[in-house]
């Protein structure tokens, strides 16, 4: 009994320490990009870094910092991959729980879920060889490297969390919701669009933002699919350079602590706190709805 | 039985290759991506004949080979380009003495798509292409069409080469920032409007033909001379081209001698059997009156 005792407290603490160690992580994390970005800040004014929109440290003349166009390209492409992967997720995640039979389910569940663990490269060689010559030629562009290419590859790798959130959700909506919809002599469509779905909204929520987390932070798709051209994008159909890549592409070359390896960090930081915010949102939309569950 | 057997006999064999493992000298080399197929080749046949030196080759950029070199986690850095004043700072703060040995010569190529309507032009309208002065193939005579700019990351040689030697700005921010040689050569090809640079080893293929699917610009110096191609050998070598260059290794201090036994097989005959063959050249007598390791 002592000893069954002893191994209890024992484990518990492991794994209190365990849960610890990831807290302190994320806050070292933060801290570490913190220091690092003040002291980008020694030589790099806030109002170059936030209102420029040249980004050139490797420059031929003076270097500039300008996070303005990475940050418009960043956030064109996540809003973009959004548009195609939210009415997309929320449809099958729909078809899955409600319409299919169990045996359609049963194998299409699985092969979702599988999707999410193609490596970004791989995705991202598709990019280049698939979809980037499909687009141009459908559009009549020059080149498919561009903005609309890198939100179609990330809509894809976004779509499993989103399809498995959702039904999720989906399934957790009552069932004497719905069949008080069908009492009322509703039908099946009309039951989704009007009973199921806005009943669990927080939950389809919570799945599109982990989904624009996922999409906001993806580095080497990206990177290889938008063609990673600094100048200010004037819609999908333009090159683009994430913030991911810049830090990606330029953190290997750049030597230690030169105004140029802290601004890295300074857009590490900008992302930081995006993703954060993002996920502090789905956290409160999430309680909210734990709390109305109940 | 037969598991058992197989077992012991696994174990075995590991435990020989841990032994073999133990007496082998390392090079690790990194750097360049104009080099790093050339010299991997050049390593291969190296170790045919030196099993007791194993010789590891990775790119990456000669930017990241020499940041690799000055943060001491290397011993041999491939360069398609001079180490810069930055560096040689950085180097000796860190009490790293460079020494240098051109064992290559490469020329930068022009590549075009076959449907640009051009065959040659002068240097200085090259630079006006890249810096965004020149926008449309119109300007130079051709049928209207945006000029579609392929270049490399800050990260490459070439790009700071290219920059330097043809530029002497910066380029246009529209410019698409590719990984790689291969990557442009396979963008150019996909892009009706598209120029690009890429190095001598990528525009042939093994038996020393023209790749497919792209065209070669030739290109003059002063206006009223007559137009180079990067496939004239002869006219390199009389130093006709203009963007001819040297490869560069860099290592930390004197060459050691297994470093230095690895150079002496590069200036062989065997070693510049195999550089021929890659489509490259062999150093100028320049470039090795210039070498600091002989």
């Amino acid at each position: 009994m002592n000893q069954r005792l002893f191994w209890d407290k024992f484990f518990e603490k492991v794994f209190k320490g365990t849960a610890w160690v990831a807290v302190l992580t994320l806050v070292g994390i933060f801290l570490m990009l913190l220091i690092n970005s003040a002291r980008a800040f020694e030589t790099i004014s806030f109002a170059e870094f936030f209102s420029g929109t040249a980004w050139n440290p490797a420059a031929y003349g003076e270097a500039t910092y300008g996070i303005g166009a990475m940050l418009f390209s960043t956030l064109l492409v996540t809003i973009g991959a959004m548009l195609i992967a939210v009415p997309l997720g929320i449809g099958a995640a729909a078809f899955l729980s409600e319409v299919a039979s169990p045996r359609t389910r049963n194998i299409l569940k699985p092969a979702i879920e599988m999707l999410a663990a193609v490596p970004s490269v791989v995705i991202g060689f598709l990019g280049i060889v698939l979809v980037a010559p499909a687009l141009a030629k459908i559009f009549d562009l020059p080149h498919g490297l561009n903005a609309l290419n890198g939100s179609i590859l990330l809509a894809i790798m976004a779509l499993p969390t989103l399809i498995s959130v959702t039904e999720d959700a989906i399934h957790a909506v009552p069932q004497h919701y719905k069949e008080a919809s069908y009492a009322l002599g509703a039908n099946r469509w009309e039951t989704l669009l009007r009973v199921t779905l806005p009943s669990c909204t927080s939950g389809i929520l919570v799945a599109i933002m982990l989904g624009l987390g996922r999409a906001l932070g993806e580095t080497m798709t990206v990177l290889m699919a938008t063609g990673n051209a600094t100048a200010m994008p004037n819609g999908f159909f333009d090159s683009v350079r994430t913030i991911t890549a810049t830090v990606a592409i330029e953190m290997g070359e750049v030597p230690f602590g030169t105004p140029h390896y802290f601004s890295l960090f300074a857009c590490a930081l900008v992302l930081f706190l995006i993703t954060l915010l993002v996920n502090i949102a789905a956290e409160r939309v999430a309680a909210g709805y734990r709390r109305k569950g109940q | 039985m037969l598991s058992m057997r197989t077992v012991l006999y696994c174990s075995l064999i590991i435990f020989l290759a841990g032994c073999t493992r133990r007496n082998v000298e390392t090079i690790t080399i990194k750097g360049s991506d104009t080099e790093v197929n050339l010299v991997l080749q050049l390593a291969e046949a190296y170790m045919e004949t030196n099993p007791a030196i194993s010789v590891s080759v990775t790119g990456g950029g000669s930017g990241v080979g020499i940041a690799g070199l000055l943060n001491g986690r290397l011993d041999v850095a491939n360069s398609s380009r001079e180490i810069n004043n930055h560096e040689l700072v950085l180097a000796s703060e860190r009490n790293i003495a460079i020494e240098h040995f051109i064992f290559a010569a490469d020329a930068l190529a022009i590549i075009c798509h076959p449907s640009v309507p051009i065959d040659s032009m002068s240097l200085d309208d090259l630079g006006k292409i890249f810096s965004g002065e020149i926008q449309n193939w119109q300007q130079l005579g051709g049928a209207a069409g945006i000029i579609s700019l392929y270049g490399r990351q800050s990260n490459s040689g070439t790009f700071m080469y290219f920059r330097e030697r043809v530029l002497g700005k910066d380029y246009a921010p529209g410019i698409k920032q590719m990984n790689g040689n291969a990557q442009i050569l396979e963008a150019v090809k996909a892009d009706p409007n598209a120029i690009g640079y890429i190095s001598l080893g990528y525009l042939t293929d093994e038996t020393g033909a023209l790749r497919h699917g792209i065209k070669v610009i030739k290109l003059t110096t002063e206006p009223g001379k007559i137009a180079i191609s990067p496939l004239d050998r002869a006219a390199i070598k009389a130093g006709l081209y203009p963007l001819t260059r040297p490869l560069f290794h860099f290592s930390n201090g004197t060459a050691s001698d297994i470093i230095r036994a690895f150079y002496d097989f590069e200036k062989s005959p065997a070693g510049q059997k195999i550089i021929a063959q890659n489509g490259y050249l062999p150093p100028s007598e320049a470039g090795l009156a210039f070498n600091s390791v002989k």
